[in-house]
């Protein structure tokens, strides 16, 4: 199979300065989160201050990696060429157990199972080589 | 000069040719929509000294000084705040601010977009990008639509209070009941709770009637000082009271999925116009789709948190109904060219002035406009009225 055959890739993110590290992690399939040091307060998504209190004083944690689901929506129509080939799909945001709420895909399940309040736990999708993205299955599911 | 706020009024209004127009650019829609609007108010370009714009350049920036210079004019006001859709509701609160302060003295808002013919003539996706630089990143790559994004809230909404589609069903029939007394609407064919129970789902729990139109179409208003609007063509319409608000960018960051900034705008808007819910004769609430419109009623307090299935439904937002609501059809039936902000203040101007013909709202004094931006990010309130 040629590239020019291989379905288009969906938006993918540039890192930047205030978000390399997360990405770095979320390659070797670990899932980090910002603590301030200051405030003490979560925040997602990572940023260079602390959305609480504006300190640049923030350290990275290892996440525990489960929530709930907070709300989530199947879409049947692809928002891009790179999800042509995925509808259905479903688009949820995700509360971390450590407070902060994210958005995500509910993955390894039947669109129409999910619920809110669904509990969750992190899944990595290696969509290239050097990007992969956290995503969330339902806590039962058993580790691939 | 006016004094406050208060001393400031609405002169003209208009809009440009809408629906698909392939054949004209959005800066002509826009500046049709303009040289229509100062006709309307009996004032020509050259008195326009203050310029409000969100139009979408090409660059993504510059609108004003684009839209100035497309016009041939040299404003002394400048203003391309950019929060979305709410940008022509918020616009009316600057210029009013703007005028009052003797910044300027005719204040021009105007867009324009050719939204359906960007694309070829058909709605669906438009996003091409690859590379997602900023903090996007952590939603374009899930997917994230703005079907996808309201219907997130639609579903919460659904969980904590029992809403059901049939609720928000309510508002797209009601909606194109008023479109169907509008002769410039897209939508002109009567639809029931089961035809939108019936179109194909978009983005669980929308349906495709619940969303709203992709067209172009350009829009204008015309502000001035109230003494001086005494001298125009038509009666000013005054600008009682006005609020803005956003609390959030992207809808993973809004703080709660079933209350919009309109809960801060809104208050803003009434204490400011020293009026109540109950003074309200007409209501223009932005309706990129259903549930905008449910979160928006809920969060200006025309009824309680999780009311706002009760509160629409038997078509009471229809036209002969208790609650007069987006009485050109919207944007879900009459136009959406990307950003529909400033159709909800043509429509209260032109309600007020009794211009409505078979849509009038029986004596409608005082018309409320509610835009909301973004993914439910940003709101603009206005509350106007009678000189």
């Amino acid at each position: 199979m040629t590239s020019s055959t291989l379905p288009p890739l969906p938006p993918l993110p540039r890192p930047y300065q205030d978000t390399a590290a997360y990405w770095e992690a979320a390659r070797e399939h670990r899932f980090i989160i910002q603590k301030c040091n200051n405030c003490g307060e979560y925040q997602f998504y990572p940023r260079g201050v602390c959305s609480h209190c504006l300190s640049s004083d923030l350290a990275w944690q290892d996440a525990s990696g489960r929530g709930e689901v907070y709300s989530f929506s199947i879409n049947y129509r692809a928002p891009h060429p790179g999800f042509a080939d995925k509808t259905p799909f479903v688009l949820a945001l995700v509360t971390l157990a450590e407070g902060p709420r994210m958005m995500t895909n509910i993955v390894d399940c039947d669109p129409d199972t999910v619920q809110i309040g669904m509990a969750v736990t992190v899944t990595f999708d290696d969509v290239t080589e050097e990007i992969t993205l956290p995503k969330f299955r339902p806590a039962y599911t058993k580790v691939r | 000069m006016a004094s406050s706020m208060q001393d400031v009024a609405i002169v003209g209004v208009a809009e440009s040719d809408i629906g698909v127009v392939p054949d004209k650019s959005k800066f002509q829609l826009s500046a049709e929509a303009s040289r229509l609007a100062l006709e309307d108010a009996g004032l020509s370009i050259k008195d326009v000294d203050g310029i409000f714009t969100n139009i979408i350049t090409e660059g993504g920036q510059f609108s004003s000084m684009m839209m100035a210079e497309y016009m041939g004019i040299t404003p002394r006001y400048t203003d391309s705040t950019s929060i979305g859709g709410s940008s022509f509701v918020v616009y009316v609160e600057h210029a009013a601010m703007a005028i009052a302060a003797g910044m300027c003295e005719v204040a021009l808002i105007c867009h324009g977009s050719t939204n359906i013919s960007d694309r070829g003539g058909k709605g669906g996706p438009v996003s091409q990008a690859t590379d997602v630089f900023g903090p996007t990143q952590f939603e374009e790559p899930y997917g994230i639509s703005t079907v996808g994004a309201y219907a997130l809230a639609a579903q919460r909404h659904m969980h904590e209070y029992g809403t059901t589609s049939e609720q928000l069903a309510e508002i797209a029939v009601a909606t194109r009941k008023w479109a169907c007394l509008n002769p410039k609407a897209r939508m002109q064919d009567p639809i029931t709770i089961d035809d939108v129970m019936n179109s194909r789902v978009i983005a669980s729990p929308l349906h495709l009637l619940d969303c709203c139109l992709v067209t172009d179409a350009g829009g204008a208003v015309v502000l001035t000082s109230l003494e001086r609007a005494r001298d125009l063509k038509k009666a000013p319409v005054q600008l009682l009271g006005s609020g803005e608000a956003h609390t959030h960018r992207m809808i993973s960051q809004m703080p709660d999925l079933t209350q919009t900034a309109a809960a801060i705008s809104g208050k803003l808007a009434f204490e400011r116009a020293g009026l109540t819910h109950g003074d309200i004769d007409v209501a223009e609430i932005y309706d990129s789709f259903t549930i905008t419109v449910l979160l928006t009623l809920e969060s200006l307090g025309f009824c309680g948190k999780g009311e706002g299935g009760a509160f629409v439904s038997n078509q009471r937002t229809a036209p002969g109904g208790d609650f007069p609501m987006n009485t050109q059809g919207g944007a879900l039936s009459y136009t959406h060219p990307g950003m529909f902000g400033i159709f909800t203040v043509i429509e209260a101007v032109r309600q007020i002035r009794g211009e409505c013909g078979p849509r009038q709202v029986p004596d409608a004094r005082v018309a409320l406009c509610n835009g909301t931006g973004g993914t439910l990010s940003s709101t603009g309130t206005i509350i106007l009225g009678r000189d």
